[in-house]
């Protein structure tokens, strides 16, 4: 702290004495100030200058002794010495109150780095995610989301969707029968059937869930989870199916230049049929299959095949799962391992 | 179906190399699975003949051979085949020959004698995986010529996956006309002529069930030569064609059937007697088949049988004892017409199919049962011999293919491409469909061996093949907008997932089927829903239940040394329920170990009871569910909870019972919960009260109960006698021990009041709160505790 010297005018020699204690008192009090370290100390300093009986209130009791021309002169200065104090004083304070504050915060201080407490947060299944994000993309085309029972019949599961008893075709899907003769389901196809039954057309749904073939092997799963989709309406046409499939596999596998096949195959419930291929590292693989709803199944759901045409597609969720997540083995889904299923948070 | 690209380049040869063939056809619908080479690459192996074989001088094993190689002078050649003779015709491989397995012949000396080359196994060459010495070949074998030519090793064999429609398609004649159709390339068709008959001899033939067989045709030959060999080229198709070589007669039947179509039958004639007829098998007949299985016949399958009884299950298998064999001299070759019909769902229900029974059931060209024949006989003359007989024909009414009518301007409609009449027009005509133009409307009658043009939108498909799936443009739908509806009654499945993920729970897929000892056992379902046909006897019924799935899945997790298990799953579950089922669906969590993660500051205790009630709580959200004690054989009896709402039972949680502890070998207990996903989907739509503006008061009272009374009585008397000014009643302590009896438990209870017009008063809150204090001192003996 740099002391202001006192302005001195023409002055007494009683005045100038004053004066030189009043200096002396201020470059005393100022360096004692300078020497205390806690709030205590402080307030001693400051009763002892500032104080009823300190020693600059003690210069101003001499005041009176002066004569009143020095007065005013000499009175000024002392009140500039203890104005000069106390600022000291308050810089003091706050100087200690930080050093305070700074010494509790850094008491308070936490190894921020320790893990944060409470539980954890679980996951979805990577078939889940797979069907959510799979519906968001088709929400968006304005296809709403139908389901329906996994016990079907046979009638919902084959006969309505162009599959007479002893056709070839049923040899395609190995069936598991129940004890009365109905079926779990082989596709969600019986989805679209049921939906179409109590709905006028326009109809565009997507239909995920869970179905069942006799089938078990590194590919193969008993139970795994497919996909419907149906659009019918006047004027669908097959450009609009290849469309709709195109941008729907782009969209997903987040890959504009993602090429996709349409190859000409069979489905008794649709006509024209295809295989739908994409183009992967190893070739062509194929991811679903669709086609033109066929008139039969229109027909046996009580809509005019001549006014409305659709079409419908089908994909196995778990396949697409497996591509998006790079799953080898259709199995580990599930065996619901956590520290397999823990991976897809 | 599996076939030889040579063979089917020898009736149809577009300009496409194998490659491009390939993509052709499966394109065009005819899926090529698989294609490999007939022969890895070689080079420079020459068939060769062995002039003389002398022992080497400083190997016992070894042989010194001269080879004529076709050249000027014969070939030293050291050779340590065990079948190495003067006069054989092996394969040789010249210095310069390049072998599979990047195997180059040079100049060599083997134990000091010069050797000019090598001769090969077919092991060697790689045409086979094993062999025994060396490839011999047949003593007509031109020497010197190269060996690739020789066998046609530069062949490639094409797998296609046939879709059931496709049955004309199971043949290399349908496949040609159908490449001739797709390349315009010429289709040249195997030439076959009616042989006149050279004897008398014919069996009466008969069809006693028109429908299922409409023609039947057969001939007489005799004398054949049953041990005649099958020639090279033969058996080489047909082993290309993945069929073993058995003996000329079944050679020839497979041959023609891969080539033509036409499934046939070789009968020994002296196996039969009286007429041959088709019938339908009466009761009790039992016949043995060619693979040895003995079928019990019913009426619905069709059979040809003699006066003796069935010989044969029609147009699946020939019975083995009227099978030509080694004694065999004269045949009966039959070729018919059965009906898809009358074969569909047989070899399904036999568990066993043939070649035969496949095409049959998806559809045989009824106009070449004759040709076939026609072409089988003169196989059979040409290389086992033998005398033909004149052809009997039983003949029924046949299929007609009724002509369909193609409109050109709903092609558009359905393929989104316009297309002109006149192309259509070629188009169906290269299909073989005969076709009538009248406008828009083209009149088309498919050909004898389409089995699945039956109508419109059949040809629009042949339209669209044809044309080219990749032609068709990717033409982003016009549609109406129209919003997608979200109620606002209902909360969605994903939010109550992602609720349970939020509270540390792992989604689970578990299948549906389960083990019957689960149900009957840890659900006490007497009467599951039970499969006919399961693949396994621990997943032979449905679950009525999730919670047995998550009981695996934690045992499955506590044996991969996982301590703490939280698992939910959502699915449907199943019931009988009259004539049908029940399947709702359901949403049931487990939970087990630590009640949180092991870590720093926390002081570990187990899940308990409450905690998991406290999840199906969130689940539950503001529905108004009560929960009571439960019993159910799962769950602990002092530990388990029904849910109620609405008055109905939506679902249970509760500790699993120390019984299924034991059994299940867990180390302690878990706890698990299963709701109703329907019941609690419901959500009513909230209505948003005016707010008091007035300070709320709180008051909190502590009673000593009784231990047997249930927290749920004491508030629902709360409840019903709560002045209007008491907005809220919680329980918020519960204390038992010390200063309190053994069989009483001291509970506090928060009474919050407010006022929506004006601040209370104290009388005003004494008066409510010590109405509810007598309350619960009259009714439940519950003292205020000071």
């Amino acid at each position: 702290m740099r002391m202001h010297a006192v302005r001195a005018g023409a002055i007494t020699q009683m005045s100038g004495h004053t004066m030189q204690d009043v200096n002396a008192i201020l470059e005393r009090g100022l360096a004692a100030l300078q020497a205390v370290a806690d709030q205590v100390e402080l307030e001693q300093i400051k009763a002892k200058y500032l104080g009823k009986s300190g020693e600059l209130t003690e210069q101003l009791k001499l005041l009176g002794k002066l004569p009143p021309e020095e007065k005013r002169t000499v009175g000024a200065i002392i009140n500039q010495a203890k104005q000069q104090f106390e600022a000291a004083l308050n810089a003091k304070r706050e100087q200690l109150a930080s050093a305070l504050l700074a010494r509790q915060l850094a008491a308070e201080a936490l190894d921020v780095t320790l893990p944060g407490r409470g539980i954890a947060t679980g996951g979805l299944h990577p078939v889940t995610l797979t069907q959510q994000r799979i519906e968001g993309l088709f929400r968006s085309l304005g296809f709403a989301v139908a389901d329906g029972p996994e016990i079907e019949t046979d009638f919902h599961n084959f006969e309505a969707l162009n599959i007479p008893k002893d056709h070839p075709a049923r040899a395609m899907q190995d069936t598991f029968y129940v004890e009365n003769g109905d079926v779990l389901r082989t596709h969600t196809s019986p989805i679209q059937i049921r939906y179409m039954l109590n709905h006028a057309a326009p109809i565009k749904i997507i239909a995920p869930g869970r179905v069942y073939r006799v089938d078990s092997d590194a590919t193969h799963s008993p139970m795994f989870h497919q996909m419907e989709g149906l659009w019918v309406d006047e004027g669908v046409s097959f450009a609009d199916l290849k469309a709709v499939i195109v941008d729907f596999l782009r969209q997903f596998f987040e890959r504009d230049d993602l090429q996709v096949r349409f190859r000409p195959s069979f489905f008794p419930f649709t006509e024209p049929s295809a295989e739908i291929d994409v183009l992967g590292a190893r070739g062509w693989l194929e991811v679903g299959g669709c086609g033109m709803v066929h008139p039969n199944v229109l027909n046996n759901v009580g809509i005019d095949s001549e006014q409305y045409t659709g079409f419908a597609f089908g994909i196995g969720l778990d396949r697409f799962a497996m591509l998006y997540y790079g799953v080898n083995d259709l199995r580990q889904f599930f065996e619901n391992d956590l520290a397999f299923l823990g991976q897809f948070r | 179906m599996k076939f030889s690209e040579q063979w089917l380049r020898s009736l149809v040869n577009p300009s496409l190399d194998s490659e491009q063939l390939a993509h052709l056809l499966t394109m065009a619908g005819l899926e090529v699975e698989e294609m490999e080479s007939a022969a890895p690459a070689f080079s420079a192996v020459v068939v060769a003949e062995v002039l003389s074989v002398t022992r080497h001088e400083n190997a016992d094993r070894l042989n010194v051979c001269q080879v004529n190689v076709g050249a000027a002078e014969p070939l030293q050649i050291v050779c340590g085949a065990p079948n190495v003779a003067p006069g054989l015709k092996v394969p040789c491989a010249r210095v310069g020959a390049e072998l599979p397995g990047d195997f180059r012949i040079r100049q060599a000396k083997v134990r000091g004698v010069e050797s000019s080359g090598m001769l090969c196994s077919a092991k060697e060459l790689g045409l086979a995986e094993e062999s025994n010495g060396l490839l011999v070949l047949p003593a007509d074998a031109p020497v010197g010529s190269a060996l690739r030519d020789y066998l046609q090793l530069d062949d490639q064999l094409l797998t296609l996956k046939l879709t059931p429609n496709r049955a004309d398609c199971l043949s290399l004649k349908g496949l040609a006309r159908e490449v001739a159709a797709l390349t315009g390339a010429e289709y040249r068709p195997v030439s076959i002529a009616a042989l006149a008959p050279v004897v008398d001899d014919k069996l009466n033939v008969a069809i006693d069930a028109a429908d299922a067989c409409p023609r039947y045709c057969g001939r007489v030959v005799r004398n054949v030569n049953y041990a005649a060999p099958t020639p090279e080229w033969m058996v080489r198709r047909l082993e290309r064609s993945g069929i073993r070589s058995i003996s000329a007669l079944v050679d020839i039947t497979n041959y023609v059937l891969l080539e033509q179509g036409q499934p046939l039958h070789a009968f020994d004639l002296a196996k039969l007697s009286g007429t041959v007829r088709a019938r339908f098998a009466a009761p009790q007949e039992c016949l043995t088949l060619l693979n040895d299985k003995t079928v019990e016949l019913t009426g619905d399958m069709l059979v040809i049988a003699d006066d003796n009884g069935p010989l044969a299950l029609a147009g699946i298998m020939g019975g083995a004892a009227s099978a030509v064999s080694e004694t065999t001299r004269d045949v009966f070759l039959e070729s018919a017409y059965f009906a898809p019909e009358a074969i569909a769902g047989k070899s399904r229900r036999l568990g066993f199919g043939s070649d035969s029974s496949y095409r049959f059931e998806r559809g045989v060209d009824y106009a070449a049962t004759r040709d076939a024949l026609e072409r089988a006989t003169e196989l059979v003359i040409e290389i086992c011999g033998g005398l033909p007989g004149p052809v009997s024909e039983a003949l029924a009414s046949l299929p007609q293919r009724t002509p369909v009518d193609l409109r050109v301007s709903r092609l558009e409609r359905v393929i989104g491409v316009k297309f002109e009449a006149a192309r259509v027009l070629a188009m169906l005509q290269s299909l073989g469909m005969h076709c009538v133009p009248n406008g828009d409307t083209i009149t088309v009658t498919p050909p004898s061996y389409r089995f699945d043009i039956a109508i419109e939108v059949d040809l629009i498909e042949e339209i669209a093949r044809l044309f080219g799936y990749d032609n068709v443009p990717v033409r982003a739908p016009q549609a109406r907008g129209q919003m997608l509806p979200i109620g606002g009654q209902h909360k969605p499945l994903a939010g109550l997932m992602q609720l349970l993920v939020a509270r540390d729970y792992q989604q689970v897929i578990n299948y549906a089927f389960v083990d019957t000892a689960w149900e009957t056992g840890l659900l006490g379902n007497t009467d599951p829903v039970r499969l006919q046909n399961p693949i396994a006897s621990q997943m032979s019924v449905m679950r009525s239940s999730l919670i047995g799935g998550l009981l695996a899945n934690l045992q499955h997790n506590l044996n991969r040394r996982h301590e703490r298990v939280r698992l939910f799953e959502t699915g449907r579950v199943f019931s009988k329920a009259g004539q049908g089922f029940d399947q709702p669906e359901k949403i049931a969590g487990l939970a087990f170990g630590p009640a949180n993660p092991e870590q720093w500051g926390v002081a570990p205790r187990r899940v308990d009871f409450f905690d998991v009630k406290a999840d199906v709580e969130a689940l539950l959200g503001a529905a108004p569910a009560r929960f009571a004690r439960f019993e159910h054989p799962a769950l602990h009896p002092g530990r388990a909870a029904s849910v109620e709402l609405g008055g109905r039972i939506v679902g249970l949680v509760g500790e699993l019972h120390p019984r299924w502890v034991q059994q299940y070998d867990l180390p302690a207990a878990p706890v698990v919960f299963e709701l109703d996903l329907a019941a609690i989907s419901a959500t009513r739509l909230p209505q948003a009260a005016s707010l008091s503006r007035f300070q709320p008061v709180r008051r909190d009272i502590a009673v000593l109960v009784d231990e047997s009374i249930a927290v749920q009585t004491l508030l629902d008397s709360l409840n019903s006698e709560k002045a209007s000014i008491i907005s809220r009643i919680d329980v918020f302590d519960l204390y038992r021990g010390k200063g309190i009896d053994n069989d009483k438990k001291s509970l506090a209870f928060r009474i919050v009041l407010q006022d929506i017009q004006k601040t209370l008063t104290d009388d005003e809150v004494e008066a409510a709160v010590s109405h509810l204090v007598t309350v619960l001192d009259q009714r439940h003996g519950a003292k205020l505790r000071i």
